[in-house]
Parts: structure tokens; C-alpha cells; sequence
């Protein structure tokens, strides 16, 4: 192991560690945001968005990442649609996890009784303040261990970001592999920094998971 | 005559093709107490459903104190205000501790003060027994503790009148008892309440006029004393004759819910 | 209408090329596949007695595999071998070694899973009637292991052909690489040849993926 060059490069690492980390957090908060949208509108049924939306999730689940990067990076600029690296990186795993957020809320709220819905309206809150206060806080509970490992998943696609020439880690490994063969320490501290990004996110949502299960909403 | 809270005149409810009730019409008064009763599935909880808007009716209409319950109305959540509901497995908000479930409606709702409502919340859980329970987790509370909740949440809306859908139905027997008498204690108060239920011996103390629902249709509707001990069809009879048990071979009657 | 450069695959043996590319990218997949199965049923029914070494071995291997992105494990066995054996393997071959490991591991997890939902009372009621342990694995518990293994193993073969499409990114010339070709070659008489032809692979992956979770989702709905 060369300790120099780790010493050397580690700032270069640094650097490519937090693109991925903004990339993918904020491409995760826009697959929340996608998903609790278009939950929502199979929920409510909402007349034509109901199919766009089924219709967007089965694309979007059934179709790797890296092919919807190169669509959006290489193919939508010819329709005049330009984005940067780090633009498209953020939106195709939006698009991705887009549609797996959507599943783990639907079937959340559909794990919530229709009984539940009743009770509420019956009380006379509306059909949105049922759906925000009594049927949401619900699914999200239930729909946690999906919700989670679609995270951790999320933010292990962003190893696909080099794809299109993201300066991100796997990019900057295989930059320094080409550049100095110091393969030993560049897979060394990719494996390294995954870890770092990664590692917490597994413990996290096994507290959290644990916190439900064992402690559900009191008790 | 007191005046008419409900009236539903010429209800008819499918569910597909199934005719469900046909052509039914009832009027509740102000301060009358109804009990409902009829052999499982004869749509007896459909009907209690249909007051609320829960389920879509066919033909016919369905009037609080003149205001039509229609399932598309825009006003429907105004209405639904007056009308309390109580379900058969309780239907509290998992989510929300006991004090929260009671509060949601009037607070989102009502736009009520938090510190007012709150204090009614307290006083009415003072009087079901469980004032001590405020900050406890539906989760924590049994079958019955939960039914009580579930009947002060919809008491705290003030309604014009209370639904009961086989309340009973989903507890242990020992905590039938502890339900039943807060709602024989609003009944004394003068609640107008509609109840389906399948005890006889609490409906016969409790209701001002029994109603069985049979063939889509009221097959009878008599004051408790008429109903349990002289009543009018032969369908009365028969729909009372199935809460006896017989003893084999002696054909004695072991049992007579009815007239105990 | 714009130019949407789509023309350029009826040009020459375009489109052949491009389902040739999608061919060696699944080839990969259902090797992997394979065998993850065969292992992994192994691994699953040795894994489903509680506190055996089985057991252990495979909480391990998860606990490694699902940590680390699949593009890193395929580095790894691509540039790593390389360095610490002086192995020279292909792409495809890395590929399909670490679509190997992976499958395996998680297929072992899904029959483990599948096997322990059974609940205890089954085998309780059925070593009531008498039957023996072999017969009441194969008459009672398996059945039921299985209508849950299923839709399981195709969702996992989905994800499996979704993820050999990163072996572009390790030399392997498949889909992607082959549409970069025909993109480059095209470029003074198609230019925008780029949106064409990355729909089409988009739309190429979607119809390779799409019957095999609609079928997991209906034989899922058929089993409950």
C-alpha cells in the first residue's frame, strides 16, 4: 500500500465522495417527493394522472438506470432538452426511484383499512385532511422497511453516475487506475468510502425498523 | 310529535345487481332511541352506512333535519359533522395517543381552541371512566377501553345523532357490559341515537322503538315491550325463535335470551 | 415533427446489432442466474435451520454483498483480480462471477425466507397425522415454500438483467456500447441518431423486463 499517494489523493476522493453524496441525496428527496405525488393520485384515482402515473412507475421500475441516464445525457439534448452531469445524474435517479417510492407508499396505504378512511370522514374531515392526518402518518409507518431499503438502494445506483462522466468516485477510481495503475489503493478506498456512505444508512434504518416493530405507536 | 332529525324516504341500495334494500323509508325523531335488528347480512349495517354517505344509495334520499346526505355533495364533511359514527372494531387512529384521536376532528374540523377542547375531551372521558387513559396509545388500551374512546371522539363534534355499528360485536364478553352503559346513560340524557346491534337484553332496555330489517325491507316496528313479547309478523317470531337453545330430546328450553 | 433519429436503425443491420447486444447482456443475466439458483437453493435449505454454520455463512455474505453497489463489486473483481491473483478475466467473465455471487446469496436469503414463512403449526399439524420428516418437508412444507419462492426468484432475475447493463462500464460490448457505435458511425448523416437510439435500448430493456414482473406480480396475486 502506498501511503503517500492515499495521503495525496485522498482530498480528490473527498471531493468526489460528497458529489456523490449531494447527487444522490437530492435525487432521493425528489423520489420521495415523485412518489408521495404519485401515490396520492392512484390512491384518490385520480381520473387520466392515475394511468400516466401506472404507466411511469412500470417504466421507470422495469428499466436500469444507467440506460435512463444515457437517454436523458446523450438522446433528450437532441430534442433540445440539455442537462449537465450532475443535472441529469440528479433527475434519472429521481425518475428511478420515482416509481419504487411510489410502490412502497401504495402498498403502505393500502395496508391502512379502508375502515380507517370511513371512520375519519365520518368524523367530517374531508377527503384531503383524511388522507394527510389519518391514512399518511399510517402507510408511512408500515411502509418503513420498503422505504428504507429503497434509500439504501438509491444510493447505491449512484455508482452509475460516472456513466455520464460524473467526477464522482467510481469515475475518480478508474480516472486514477488509468493514470498511476495504483489499483490496490484506488479500489481500497472506493470500497472505503461506499462504506462510509452506505454503512450508517443500514444502521439507520435498522433502529428505526427495530423502533417500530418492537415499539409501534406507544407501548 | 317531536321533531324529525333523519329521514329517509324511499331508499333503495344495490351492490351491483344484488338488491340490497328496497324502497325503505324511516323518520327518527329528536331524542328517539332506534334500535335495528335482523339476521346477519340482511343489510341492517348498509342502512347505518347509508346515513353516514358511506355507501352510495340507488334511489330514494336521505334528509338530516332537511340537508339531503348525498355522497357527491360538497357539503358532505359539514354534515357528516352532525352525524357521530361509531364502528364495530373501534377505528381509532393507530398513529395518534387517545387525547389526539379525540382532538383531531374538532381541532382540523371545528377549527375549536386547542385548551377548550381539550378541557370537554377531558371531561368526557372523565365521565366514560377513562380520564386517566388521555395520553395513552390506542395500542395499550383493551376492546372496550378503545369502544369508549371511540364514542367520546364522536360525542365531542356535539352531533345531531349518533350511529352505533355493532359496537359490541368485536369485544370480549366481559367488556360488553362497560359499553353498553354509556350508551344506555345517553340514551337518558336524550341522545338521538340509531343502534344495530345483536344484544336483545340491552336493546329491549335501551330503545324507544326496534326495527328488523329483513327481505330488504322494515319487517316490523314496535316499542321493545310489543316487539319482545307480542310481536306483530310471523318474521318477528321467527327472527326472536333463533336466540332460544333447546335442550336435546327434552325440546325444554334452556335458555331464553329473549325473555330472560 | 422533429428529427428524432430514429431512421438510423433501418439502416443496414442496425437493430440486428442492437438485439445482438441486448443478447449478450441477458446471456450474462441467465448464466448468472443459473446458477445463483441451483446455489442458492442450497444454500437456502441448509441456511433454514436456525444457528447452523450455514446460516451464519450466508448472514455474512449478505451483510458484504448488499453493502457494496454492484458497480464496486464489479470493479473489484474486474481491476482487483487482476492485481492480487495476476488472473486476466474478461468483463464478461468478472460479470458474471460477481452476478454469481450476488444471486446466490440473495436467492439462499429467499428460499431461507421462504421456507421459515411456513408457519410451525403446519408441520406440527401434518407430524400429527403421522407423516415423516421427509414427507411432511415434501408434502406440506415445500408447496407452500414455493408459491412464495417463485415470484420471488423472477423478481430477482428482473433485477439481475437490469443490472448487467453495467458491464458496459467494464468493457463488455453489449446494448449500450454497440448503440454508442452505431451513434459514432452515424454521426455526419444522423445527428441526432442519440435520442433514436437510447429510446430503443430504453424501450428494449422495458419489454425484456416487463413480462417477467408482470408475471411475479399476477402469479403473487394468483398465491396469496
Amino acid at each position: 500500500m502506498d501511503w503517500a499517494y492515499i495521503e495525496k489523493v485522498l482530498p480528490l476522493y473527498g471531493k468526489a465522495a460528497w458529489l456523490t453524496l449531494w447527487t444522490g441525496t437530492l435525487g432521493i428527496l425528489l423520489a420521495v417527493l415523485a412518489g408521495l405525488l404519485c401515490a396520492a393520485a392512484i390512491h384518490w384515482k385520480v381520473p387520466v394522472l392515475r394511468r400516466i402515473t401506472a404507466a411511469y412507475v412500470e417504466l421507470s421500475r422495469n428499466t436500469p438506470l444507467i440506460v435512463q441516464l444515457f437517454f436523458i445525457y446523450y438522446g433528450l439534448p437532441k430534442i433540445g432538452i440539455a442537462t449537465d452531469p450532475a443535472t441529469c445524474a440528479v433527475f434519472g435517479l429521481a425518475f428511478l426511484g420515482g416509481g419504487y417510492m411510489t410502490e412502497a407508499f401504495r402498498s403502505g396505504i393500502d395496508a391502512v383499512d379502508r375502515i380507517q378512511d370511513e371512520s375519519a370522514l365520518s368524523l367530517g374531515l374531508t377527503r384531503f385532511q383524511t388522507f394527510f392526518h389519518v391514512i399518511l402518518p399510517q402507510a408511512v409507518a408500515i411502509s418503513e422497511p420498503a422505504f428504507m431499503a429503497n434509500v439504501i438502494f438509491l444510493m447505491k445506483e449512484t455508482s452509475v453516475f460516472s456513466a455520464v462522466s460524473l467526477m464522482d468516485l467510481m469515475f475518480t477510481a478508474k480516472d486514477q487506475i488509468g493514470l498511476y495503475y495504483k489499483t490496490t489503493e484506488c479500489l481500497t478506498l472506493l470500497v472505503a468510502a461506499y462504506l462510509i456512505i452506505i454503512l450508517p444508512l443500514s444502521l439507520l434504518g435498522r433502529i428505526w425498523e427495530r423502533r417500530l416493530r418492537h415499539a409501534g405507536f406507544g407501548a | 310529535m317531536t321533531e324529525t332529525v333523519l329521514s329517509i324516504s324511499h331508499l333503495t341500495k344495490r351492490f351491483e345487481d344484488q338488491i340490497i334494500l328496497e324502497d325503505l323509508s324511516l323518520d327518527i325523531h329528536e331524542g328517539e332511541v332506534i334500535v335495528i335488528v335482523g339476521s346477519s347480512g340482511c343489510g341492517k349495517s348498509t342502512l347505518l352506512r347509508c346515513m353516514n354517505a358511506l355507501e352510495d344509495i340507488q334511489d330514494g334520499e336521505i334528509r338530516l333535519r332537511g340537508s339531503l346526505i348525498d355522497r357527491n355533495a360538497r357539503g358532505l364533511p359539514e354534515l357528516r359533522q352532525k352525524i357521530g359514527m361509531v364502528f364495530q372494531n373501534y377505528e381509532l387512529f393507530p398513529h395518534l395517543t387517545v387525547m389526539d384521536n379525540i382532538l383531531l376532528a374538532p381541532m382540523k374540523v371545528q377549527k375549536r381552541r386547542k385548551a377548550e377542547a381539550r378541557e370537554e375531551a377531558l371531561a368526557l372521558l372523565e365521565r366514560v371512566g377513562l380520564k386517566e387513559k388521555a395520553e395513552s396509545w390506542p395500542r395499550q388500551l383493551s376492546g372496550g377501553q378503545k369502544q369508549r374512546v371511540a364514542i367520546v371522539r364522536a360525542l365531542i363534534m356535539h352531533p345531531e345523532i349518533l350511529l352505533f355499528d355493532e359496537v359490541t360485536a368485536a369485544l370480549d364478553p366481559e367488556m360488553v357490559r362497560e359499553v353498553l352503559d354509556v350508551i344506555v346513560r345517553l340514551a337518558e340524557q336524550g341522545k338521538t341515537m340509531i343502534i344495530v346491534t345483536h344484544e336483545m337484553l340491552f336493546a329491549r332496555a335501551v330503545a324507544d322503538r326496534i326495527i328488523l330489517i329483513g327481505d330488504r325491507q322494515i319487517l316490523e316496528d314496535s316499542d321493545p315491550e310489543q316487539f319482545f313479547t307480542a310481536p306483530k309478523t310471523e318474521q318477528a317470531k321467527k327472527f326472536l325463535q333463533t336466540f332460544e337453545f333447546r335442550k336435546k330430546q327434552t325440546g325444554k328450553t334452556d335458555i331464553k335470551n329473549a325473555e330472560a | 415533427m422533429p428529427d428524432l433519429g430514429l431512421e438510423v436503425l433501418g439502416k443496414g443491420k442496425n437493430f440486428v446489432r442492437l438485439l445482438d447486444g441486448l443478447w449478450i447482456a441477458l446471456r450474462i443475466s441467465l448464466i448468472a442466474a443459473a446458477i445463483s439458483i441451483g446455489a442458492g437453493i442450497l444454500l437456502g435449505i441448509a441456511a433454514s435451520r436456525n444457528r447452523s454454520v450455514a446460516s451464519v455463512i450466508l448472514r455474512i455474505w449478505l451483510g458484504i454483498i448488499r453493502i457494496m453497489p454492484q458497480m464496486v463489486l464489479l470493479f473489484l473483481m474486474y481491476y482487483g483480480t487482476t492485481r492480487a491473483f495476476g488472473w486476466k478475466l474478461s468483463g464478461e467473465m468478472s460479470a458474471i462471477i460477481v452476478f454469481s455471487l450476488w444471486g446466490t446469496a440473495e436467492m439462499g436469503d429467499l428460499v431461507r425466507g421462504a421456507v421459515s414463512s411456513v408457519p410451525v403449526i403446519q408441520k406440527e399439524s401434518a407430524e400429527a397425522l403421522g407423516l415423516k420428516p421427509p414427507q411432511v418437508y415434501r408434502l406440506i412444507i415445500l408447496p407452500q415454500a414455493v408459491r412464495r419462492l417463485i415470484p420471488q426468484s423472477i423478481n430477482l432475475i428482473t433485477r439481475m438483467i437490469k443490472t448487467t447493463s453495467l458491464v458496459t462500464l467494464i468493457g463488455v460490448v453489449e446494448i449500450l456500447k454497440v448503440g454508442q457505435q452505431i451513434i459514432d458511425a452515424n454521426r455526419k448523416t444522423s445527428p441526432n441518431a442519440a435520442f433514436g437510439v437510447y429510446l430503443t435500448i430504453f424501450l428494449m430493456y422495458y419489454l425484456a423486463c416487463r413480462p417477467l414482473s408482470l408475471a411475479a406480480k399476477q402469479l403473487e396475486k394468483r398465491w396469496r
